[in-house]
C-alpha cells in the first residue's frame, strides 16, 4: 500500500510548506511593490503620483468624541521587540505628558497596543483591529518598513491617519496621502554612510551583507551601493542572509576572499551581532557599518559583550543621546526616569511622532481624522527631540542624521551628516 | 573559487551539518520505532539553547565557574537532562495517549506541542535574544579560520553520534530498539517492553537535540528566541529525510551534506537569497526520485 506512505510524505510536505511560508515573510510578496519601488530608482514624480493616487475607499468608524484613542503597532514579541519595546515606552512618556498638561483638546488621551511580532499578515490584523473595534482616532507604527507596508494600505483605505516614527523606506509613506513618518528616508540614510565611509575613513572597497527579507534591508542595500559607487568607491560583494539563520560564515567567507576595507551590513541587531562575532572569528578585522537598524541596547550583548566583535564599528541614527542639545538631555533625562534605560534612536522618534500627532489634533480643533491628516500635513518646523520636523510633499520628514561609533556598551556621537540641498527629494533624486 | 575559500565553506558547512545531524537523529529515531514525526523535536532543541542561556546568565551561587570546562561540561549534561525529562514529558502527555489514533492525529498534536513550548517560553523568558556572554578565541589552520568554540562543537557532536551509534549496535536496549523498529508487534510478542523503548528513544533524541541547542548558544554565539528551534528543526527533518528516515548514519549524512550544501550556496553572491529555497528543493527531489534517501532502503510493505 504505497499510496499510504505517498500520501504521508505529501502531508508533510504541505506542513512544510504552509510552517515554512510562516518565516518566509509574505511581506516580501506584498512589499514586491515596496521593493521595486525601493530597489533602482526613486522617482520623485512617481512617488507623488502614487501617493496621491490612493484613495480612502471606506470611512472607518466613528471615534470616541470624549476622549482621544489612538493606536500604536509595534513588535512587542517577536524577532525585533527591543524596536517595539522602545517605540511604546516613547508613546507612553508623550501620552502621560499630555494628560498631565490637562489633555490634547481638554480630553484625556489613551495609546492602544498592539503586538506585530514582526509578521506582516499579523500587522495587517492588528491595524484593521485597532481601526475597526477600538475606533482610534490615528495609528503610530510601525518600526520595521515591512510592517509599515502592511499596515499603511489598511490605515489608507479606512482614511486614519499614520504617522511611522521609524521606517526609513521610501515605499512606506507612497501608499496615500493619510500616511506619514517623521524620519528621514533611506535614500539619504544610504547615502549617509557611504559618505562617510568614503570621505571620514577614506574608504575605497566595501562589501555589503544584507536580510534578504526585509524590505528595509534591501532598500538599504541598494541605496547604499548607489551612493558609494558615485563616490567612486567599489562594492567587492553582495551577499544576503535570512534573519532566522545562525551560519553567516558561509557569506563571510566569500568576502573575505576579497579583502574589503569595510563591511556594509543593513540589517536589524539581532542578526547584526552575531554576523560580528563570525567575522571576528574568521579573521575578518575591517570595520563593520549599518543603519538604524542596529540601534538596539541589545546590540552589543549579541555580538558577545562590550569591547568585543561589534567593538569600533559605526551605524547612522536619527540621534545622538550623548548629545548636549537641551532638548535631547532633557528627554534622555525623563526617559531614563521613567524607564530606568537610555532611549534609543527608535524611543526618541516614537515620542516625537506621538507629540507632532497631538499638535496636529489640537491645530485641527476637533477629532475628526480628514481634518486631523492635514494638519499633520502642514506641519512645519516642529521642535523634536530627533531634530526639526518638517513633513514635506511626500509625507516624509527632512531630518539629518547621526553616525554613531560603538564603544563599549554606549553609542557615541561621531559626526553629524545633512542632506545637502532642501529636501530629501532631492538627496533622493542626487543618488538616482 | 581559491582552495583555501573552498576549504573554508567546507568546514563552515560540517560545523552547520553537524547540528542538523544531532536533531535529524532525534526525528528520524522516533520514526523508524513510531513512523511518526515529532515536530516538537525543534522546540526541545531550543530549550536546551535556554537552559545553556540561562546557566551562563547568572551566577548561580558560584558552584562553577560557567567559563570553565567542567563548568561548560556540566552545563551542557544539565541541558541534556533538562531536554531528556522534557522528551519523556512530552511522548507521555502527548503522544502516549494516542498510541492508537490514526497517524494524521498524532502529527496534529505533535504541531499544536511545537507551538505550546514555543509559547511557553514566550510567556516564561519574554521574547528579546538572549546570547551566551562568551567568546572563543580563533585557530589558524593554514588558510583556514576556526574557532576554538567550533572545534569543540564539531568533536563532541561526532562522538555524541559515534557514541549513539554504539548504542543502537552494541547494547541491549539498541537491539530491543532495533526490533521495535523492525516489527513492533512482533518484538511485543517476544517479551520486548516497547513502552519503555519508545519513552528511551525520545529522551536519547531529546538529550541530542537539547546537547545541539546548548552547544549552538555556547560555542557559536547564536542569539536564542522562542523560535529558535524552529528553522533548525526543519532543516534537521530535511536532513532525515535526505538520509533516509528511520536510519540514523542516513540522518548524520543527511545533516552533514545539507551543511556544506547550504554553506556553498551561501557563499555563492547569485545563490546566496535562495539558501533555504537549496533545503526544500532538495527534500522534493529526494521525496520525487528517492523517497527513501540515500541511504535508506525501500521496504516492499506487506499487504
Amino acid at each position: 500500500m504505497t499510496w499510504r506512505k505517498w500520501l504521508l510524505w505529501l502531508m508533510a510536505m504541505a506542513i512544510i510548506v504552509m510552517l515554512s511560508a510562516c518565516t518566509s515573510r509574505p511581506g516580501g510578496s506584498a512589499g514586491g511593490t515596496g521593493t521595486a519601488g525601493s530597489s533602482g530608482m526613486v522617482n520623485p514624480a512617481a512617488r507623488l503620483a502614487k501617493r496621491n493616487a490612493a484613495k480612502v475607499v471606506q470611512p472607518a468608524p466613528e471615534p470616541d468624541q470624549n476622549r482621544i484613542v489612538i493606536g500604536v503597532y509595534a513588535d512587542l514579541t517577536g524577532d525585533n521587540s527591543t524596536f517595539g519595546e522602545e517605540t511604546r515606552n516613547g508613546v507612553t512618556l508623550a501620552v502621560e505628558e499630555a494628560n498631565r498638561a490637562g489633555g490634547v483638546l481638554g480630553k484625556p488621551v489613551v495609546a492602544r497596543f498592539e503586538d506585530t511580532r514582526s509578521d506582516p499578515q499579523q500587522a495587517r490584523n492588528v491595524v484593521t483591529k485597532l481601526i475597526q473595534q477600538e475606533r482610534v482616532l490615528a495609528v503610530i507604527g510601525e518600526v520595521a518598513s515591512t510592517m509599515s507596508l502592511a499596515g499603511g494600505p489598511i490605515c489608507q483605505k479606512y482614511g486614519v491617519p499614520m504617522i511611522s516614527p521609524s521606517s526609513t523606506n521610501p515605499a512606506v509613506t507612497d501608499q496615500g496621502n493619510y500616511i506619514f513618518r517623521v524620519c528621514f528616508i533611506d535614500p539619504f540614510q544610504g547615502y549617509v554612510m557611504a559618505k562617510f565611509l568614503a570621505e571620514n575613513l577614506k574608504v575605497k572597497r566595501v562589501a555589503i551583507l544584507y536580510d534578504n527579507s526585509s524590505d528595509y534591508s534591501k532598500g538599504l542595500a541598494e541605496f547604499f551601493q548607489q551612493s558609494f559607487r558615485k563616490m567612486g568607491g567599489e562594492i567587492t560583494d553582495v551577499l544576503s542572509y535570512k534573519p532566522q539563520d545562525t551560519d553567516f560564515r558561509s557569506q563571510l567567507t566569500t568576502i573575505r576572499a576579497k579583502n574589503p576595507e569595510a563591511i556594509y551590513i543593513p540589517g536589524y541587531y539581532k542578526s547584526v551581532g552575531l554576523i560580528a562575532r563570525q567575522a571576528r572569528e574568521l579573521g575578518i578585522k575591517v570595520p563593520l557599518a549599518g543603519g538604524d537598524g542596529w540601534s538596539s541596547p541589545k546590540l552589543v550583548e549579541g555580538a558577545g559583550g562590550p569591547g568585543k566583535a561589534i567593538e569600533g564599528c559605526y551605524f547612522s541614527d536619527h540621534y545622538a543621546p550623548d548629545d548636549p542639545a537641551p532638548q535631547i538631555q532633557e528627554f534622555v533625562k525623563k526617559y531614563r526616569q521613567r524607564f530606568g534605560q537610555t532611549p534609543g534612536g527608535l524611543a526618541a522618534l516614537a515620542y516625537d511622532a506621538a507629540r507632532v500627532l497631538f499638535a496636529a489634533i489640537e491645530k485641527a480643533g476637533k477629532l475628526d481624522r480628514a481634518a486631523i491628516r492635514d494638519a499633520i500635513a502642514n506641519t512645519r518646523n516642529f521642535p523634536g527631540v530627533t531634530g526639526v520636523i518638517t513633513i514635506n510633499e511626500f509625507g516624509d520628514a527632512d531630518k539629518s542624521a547621526v553616525v554613531l561609533q560603538v564603544k563599549g556598551n554606549r553609542f557615541v556621537f561621531v559626526t553629524r551628516i545633512t542632506p545637502e540641498t532642501a529636501t530629501t527629494a532631492a538627496s533622493a533624486r542626487q543618488v538616482k | 573559487m581559491e582552495l583555501s575559500t573552498l576549504a573554508q565553506q567546507l568546514v563552515n558547512g560540517i560545523q552547520s551539518g553537524a547540528i542538523y545531524a544531532l536533531i535529524a537523529v532525534g526525528y528520524t529515531m522516533v520514526y523508524g520505532i513510531l513512523r511518526m514525526i515529532n515536530f516538537a523535536h525543534g522546540e526541545v532543541y531550543m530549550v536546551g539553547a535556554l537552559v545553556a542561556w540561562l546557566g551562563t546568565s547568572r551566577d548561580w551561587y558560584g558552584v562553577v565557574s560557567h567559563a570553565s570546562t567542567g563548568g561548560l561540561v556540566l552545563l551542557i549534561a544539565t541541558a541534556m537532562l533538562v531536554c531528556m525529562t522534557l522528551g519523556v514529558l512530552i511522548e507521555r502527555l502527548a503522544y502516549r495517549p494516542l498510541r492508537h489514533a490514526p497517524r494524521l492525529i498524532v502529527l496534529i498534536t505533535a504541531i499544536g506541542m511545537s507551538f505550546l513550548l514555543q509559547n511557553l517560553a514566550l510567556i516564561l523568558f519574554g521574547a528579546d535574544p538572549k546570547t551566551v556572554p562568551l567568546t572563543w578565541r580563533t585557530v589558524q589552520l593554514g588558510g583556514i579560520s576556526v574557532s576554538l568554540g567550533q572545534l569543540v562543537l564539531l568533536i563532541a557532536s561526532l562522538s555524541f553520534m559515534a557514541g549513539l551509534q554504539l548504542l543502537v549496535k552494541r547494547t541491549q536496549f539498541g537491539r530491543a530498539m532495533r526490533a521495535v523498529s523492525e516489527d513492533f508487534q512482533a518484538a511485543a510478542l517476544m517479551g520486548v517492553p516497547y513502552d519503555r523503548v519508545i519513552v528511551g528513544t525520545f529522551a536519547i533524541g531529546a538529550a541530542l537535540a537539547g546537547a545541539g541547542g546548548a552547544m549552538t548558544a555556547i560555542f557559536v554565539g547564536a542569539p536564542v528566541t522562542p523560535t529558535f528551534g524552529f528553522m533548525p528543526g526543519v532543516k534537521a527533518f530535511v536532513s532525515a529525510v535526505l538520509g533516509g528516515i528511520g536510519n540514523i548514519p542516513g540522518a548524520v549524512l543527511g545533516g552533514l551534506l545539507l551543511g556544506v550544501i547550504e554553506a556553498l550556496v551561501g557563499g555563492n553572491p547569485t545563490l546566496s537569497p535562495f539558501r533555504d529555497a537549496v533545503a526544500f528543493c532538495l527534500l522534493i527531489a529526494v521525496l520525487l526520485f528517492r523517497p527513501a534517501g540515500l541511504l535508506g532502503r525501500a521496504v516492499q510493505e506487506k499487504v
